[in-house]
């Protein structure tokens, strides 16, 4: 039937037929030297910034930037007290904000599924996802930092715990809805309960994916300043959490704008720290995905 | 009970010499089933099922695809509550009690009535853990019970011989056939009365399947047995009672022997017979 049809169909005559081939060739020309222009010039942004950041930055890497604190101008400063400060704002901002995410984010995948809480849930997590981080550090002064009278390392890891928080909940939710409802129906077939379920089944199948979630969520908060500028302040000594707390992105902000030559050395090199640590969380991350 | 004479049906050919005969399939009732309606919302899915499972035998439900054979045996260890708007209305008694009713406790119910899936669904740990998990969840062991038990359910399922040097191991490494006897051993090792086997071997190749199959025969020295399946063959050799399932309703059920050489039903006839399915 179909080939009495097409039988009866003329056929394009070849110089037709040429010439479609002819504009179709060129407009798969086009859209490929497009694309490739296009990648191109993102790749050029972020070449020249890693090559910017190698060339100033490497000279200013030494022993000396690891062990010694920020000092005044022209007496030899490293940036140990803000490379300490922000493993520390870090540290403690993932261990706050990752249990709560983690928890959020077992609740949308596993409990709320298109409930009104779930949906709204999911709704205010992704609003926080994409809030400007000025915002977080706005408002831990006025919750934290305003009412125990002064700056904190604590309250900069705060600042950073609810930056943690959605980042969390997204890839938590995403990669439990991963998991095949054939595996959850095995484990409740044993007669595990619910919780026991989520816990040693869906959790261990979904392990790597939520390992890769938080550490997304550090390299994201490492590389954050605005947060800090209200809450940690910065210090240019080591301190304890319940003081003003040194960071390398606020350093890097405060000294890359000075007029002293050192100073702004050691601005770059610490951006350099900064982009290395995030590149090899990021890799690392990669690597436990891979692992799979 | 050699069938070479009769070449009306492929599938009797497949009933094996020495099966039991039809009247064995008499005894006590493990699990009886009175007037199940189940509903997918609106939607009635099983219309007035009354059928026994007879003690320590298998029972096979054969039907075509949609007909409600695996949704029967998902009412059977209550899955369906997982599911909002999944009911069932009915009664299902096992040993004389309704495991319908609300007061149920699923969880104790799951360990006595266990359920294999048709894909083979080991968890991400280790092959003793993979056993370990499901007994851990009803009984307290220490760790020479816990081996015990252990090497018990993998040589019931006849795997041990396969995987004792590596129980240490993931059970994701293990191939298709080996996983679906891991997952036979998992709810074995529970010590459940009754099995429900979801289309076992319709993920496996012929071999595997063979050695499935003769693990149920096996089995049911010691557990009674529903397998849904859409090999007739399988259902001929492996069941001592059939079940056949056309849209929701129960057509007919009999001796295995009976359901594939001398159905009473035309409808039954044409499935078993390859006419529709």
């Amino acid at each position: 039937m179909s080939s009495a049809i097409l039988a009866e169909m003329p056929r394009p005559d070849a110089k037709t037929a040429a010439g479609l081939g002819r504009r179709r060739r060129n407009a798969d020309r086009l859209a490929r030297a497009l694309a490739v222009l296009a990648t191109l010039v993102a790749l050029a942004f972020l070449a020249s910034i890693l090559i910017t950041l190698l060339y100033l930055g490497v000279p200013g890497i030494s022993l000396h930037l690891f062990t010694t604190i920020t000092k005044a101008p022209g007496s030899q400063g490293g940036l140990a007290n803000a490379i300490v400060g922000s493993i520390v704002q870090a540290g403690l901002g993932t261990l706050i904000g990752t249990p709560i995410g983690l928890m959020v984010g077992t609740y949308l995948a596993e409990y709320a599924g298109r409930t009104k809480l779930g949906t709204a849930v999911r709704f205010v997590s992704d609003i926080l996802l994409s809030a400007p981080s000025i915002l977080i550090g706005l408002f831990i002064y006025q919750m934290v930092v305003a009412p125990l009278g002064g700056f904190s390392g604590f309250a900069g890891a705060l600042a950073l715990a609810i930056l943690v928080i959605p980042i969390v909940v997204r890839t938590t939710e995403d990669m439990l809805r991963l998991i095949p409802v054939s595996l959850r129906e095995a484990a409740i077939a044993l007669g595990a309960p619910r919780w026991k379920m989520i816990v040693f089944i869906c959790y261990r199948a979904a392990l790597d994916g939520l390992l890769t979630g938080v550490l997304l969520a550090v390299a994201r908060v490492a590389g954050e300043t605005a947060p800090l500028l209200f809450t940690s302040l910065g210090n240019s000594d080591y301190s304890g959490l319940s003081s003003a707390m040194a960071s390398l992105p606020v350093t890097i902000y405060q000294y890359a704008a000075s007029a002293f030559d050192d100073w702004v050395q050691l601005a770059w090199t610490g951006a350099l720290l900064i982009t290395i640590g995030v590149l090899a969380i990021n890799i690392v991350a990669r690597f436990v995905v891979r692992r799979r | 009970m050699e069938q070479g004479s009769d070449t009306r049906t492929p599938a009797v050919r497949a009933v094996r010499p020495g099966m039991v005969p039809a009247d064995a399939v008499e005894g006590p009732t493990k699990l009886s089933i009175r007037n199940l309606d189940f509903f997918y919302g609106a939607n009635k899915a099983l219309k007035g099922i009354t059928l026994d499972l007879v003690d320590r035998r298998v029972t096979g439900m054969i039907g075509p695809s949609g007909c409600g054979k695996s949704t029967l045996l998902r009412v059977l260890n209550r899955m369906y509550d997982l599911y909002p708007g999944q009911r069932a209305t009915g009664e299902v008694l096992l040993d004389g009690e309704d495991i319908l009713a609300a007061s149920v406790d699923l969880n104790a119910l799951r360990s006595r009535i266990g359920m294999v899936f048709q894909k083979p669904t080991p968890f991400p740990m280790s092959i003793y853990d993979n056993i370990a998990f499901g007994v851990k969840l009803h009984e307290r062991l220490n760790r020479a019970e816990m081996d015990a038990r252990v090497e018990w359910s993998l040589t019931r399922a006849a795997l041990w011989a396969e995987v004792k040097d590596r129980l240490q191991t993931a059970a994701a490494g293990l191939s298709g056939g080996q996983q679906q006897r891991l997952c036979i051993a998992r709810t074995i090792a529970t010590r459940p009365e009754v099995i429900l086997l979801d289309e076992p071997t319709s993920a496996l190749d012929p071999i595997s399947t063979l050695k499935i199959e003769e693990l149920i025969d096996e089995l049911k020295q010691d557990f009674t047995i529903a397998i849904v399946t859409h090999n007739m063959q399988q259902a001929a050799r492996c069941a001592d009672q059939v079940a056949f399932f056309y849209l929701g309703e129960l057509v007919e059920m009999g001796p295995a022997a009976q359901i594939f050489t001398n159905p009473k039903q035309r409808r039954t006839q044409d499935y078993v017979t390859g006419r529709f399915g």
